[in-house]
């Protein structure tokens, strides 16, 4: 078989119910292992053996918790927005159980960027919060994040309430480039990336390994939640299958 | 892909591309009170609300800083390598506070063209380094340290 | 040790960020375990009971 066969055996294996429920089963365990591992490296490396800065001191370590919960908010956004539009195009039911299982852990990082960001805020610029076009966006998210889960949480028809979200998904999806360049585009408090894609960063190297590590542990992170939560959400939706019937009287 | 499923990509297409483009007008219109605060530059252009309070940001240019004597009062320049604005402030200053640093001061123009601050946040640049790299660079005289473009 | 813990000053800021992002994920993680065997015990339920009936 042909290396593109291959995959689109695979992707096409992965709409079998049963099949992807074994495959995130088995997948689950090393991905807990995985984030544990990767966590404490993230979190000895930036709390002992990253240097202070020159200018925050010890206080920049919030940048550890901070920067990937940020992160994570958006790409958990865009997961939800791409796999609604996907549900909404060509009605892959995997698609709304991963939309589905990524709302409230997406919608913690959120909350947990705003959180440590005003935390940070602080001591270094002296106050908790400013309405500049950073912080507004990413709140905004939170909004948006929110009216999802309530939105999905208000209409019992699973397949409407699913569309319903898909569009709500994608109608916020501008606020993702809105909160990336809101930096750039407008004057704001809080300062541009340190971290870009064509661009030396400009954080030292001893400094920002951690922090990839903490950003990696983070995504590893949600997708052990994205494999629990999408295992649960199947056995709902398949609860009167065979597959389901012998899985759980066999146990 | 069948009909109807193109029919439904070109739908959610449209749903985001229009909504991009609806929004993106909007900001753009908007663009001037999305910003936090204003420039020296267009504070001396004049380009800033009157007798309104407002907010302006910029460098703390170097060797500005004075304390009055007997007050709590600071004063200091205000730069954006073009132009220039006087401050005065009489409170706390943020720890991050000094020469070269990029402030963000919340307050009102008076008559002599001062502005009166009566908040003062720091705003830090995106540079994390430690204290050696930092010294190095300033006695290097690579001028970054004292260079007032970077923030 | 004491230190470290002192943060350079910044401990309380430090601190409570690091407290409240592991306490939220551990939450998460909870709540998702828990949702989990929840769901497999209520299926289990219905297909042993539903098997008489069916």
């Amino acid at each position: 078989m042909s290396e593109q066969n291959k995959t689109w055996l695979w992707f096409h294996r992965m709409g079998s119910p049963a099949y992807f429920y074994n495959f995130a089963g088995l997948l689950l365990p090393w991905c807990v292992i995985a984030t544990v591992i990767l966590m404490l490296i993230g979190l000895i490396g930036g709390l002992v053996y990253a240097p202070a800065d020159y200018q925050q001191g010890e206080g920049f370590r919030i940048i550890y918790v901070h920067v990937p919960s940020a992160w994570m908010s958006m790409f958990v956004y865009m997961v939800m927005a791409i796999n609604g539009a996907i549900f909404l195009i060509w009605h892959i039911k995997l698609s709304d159980i991963i939309a589905r299982s990524s709302a409230v852990i997406g919608a913690s990082f959120t909350f947990l960027a705003l959180a440590t960001g005003s935390i940070w805020g602080k001591p270094m610029w002296g106050t908790w919060w400013v309405w500049d076009a950073r912080l507004t966006s990413e709140l905004l998210l939170l909004f948006l994040y929110l009216g999802y889960i309530g939105l999905r949480a208000a209409i019992d028809d699973r397949r409407v309430a699913g569309k319903a979200a898909s569009i709500l998904a994608l109608v916020g999806v501008i606020n993702i480039p809105i909160i990336h360049y809101s930096v750039v585009w407008w004057n704001t408090l809080h300062q541009p990336a340190s971290i870009s894609k064509f661009d030396n960063p400009s954080i030292h190297i001893d400094m920002l390994i951690p922090l990839l590590c903490m950003a990696l542990a983070f995504k590893l992170f949600y997708l052990c939640i994205l494999l629990i939560n999408s295992r649960s959400e199947l056995l709902e939706q398949e609860k009167r299958t065979q597959w389901v019937k012998e899985l759980v009287t066999s146990s | 892909m069948n009909p109807k499923q193109k029919q439904r990509l070109v739908l959610v297409s449209l749903l985001v591309i229009g909504l991009g483009t609806g929004v993106s007008l909007v900001l753009m219109a908007l663009n001037e009170n999305i910003n936090l605060f204003f420039t020296p530059s267009q504070v001396v252009a004049g380009e800033v609300p009157t007798n309104q309070r407002f907010r302006i940001g910029g460098m703390v240019t170097l060797n500005s800083v004075e304390k009055l004597d007997n007050e709590l009062t600071v004063r200091f320049k205000l730069n954006d390598s073009a132009k220039e604005v006087q401050l005065e402030y009489a409170g706390i200053l943020p720890d991050l506070f000094r020469e070269g640093q990029g402030i963000v001061a919340e307050g009102k123009l008076n008559e002599e063209g001062i502005f009166i601050a009566d908040q003062v946040l720091a705003k830090h640049d995106e540079n994390y380094m430690p204290p050696e790299v930092a010294q190095a660079l300033e006695a290097s005289g690579s001028a970054y340290y004292n260079n007032e473009e970077n923030r | 040790m004491m230190e470290f813990l002192h943060m350079g000053g910044y401990a309380g800021y430090i601190w409570s960020s690091y407290g409240i992002v592991m306490v939220v994920l551990l939450l998460n993680l909870f709540f998702s375990w828990r949702r989990h065997q929840t769901v497999l015990r209520r299926l289990k339920q219905l297909h042993s009971s539903g098997n008489n009936e069916s």
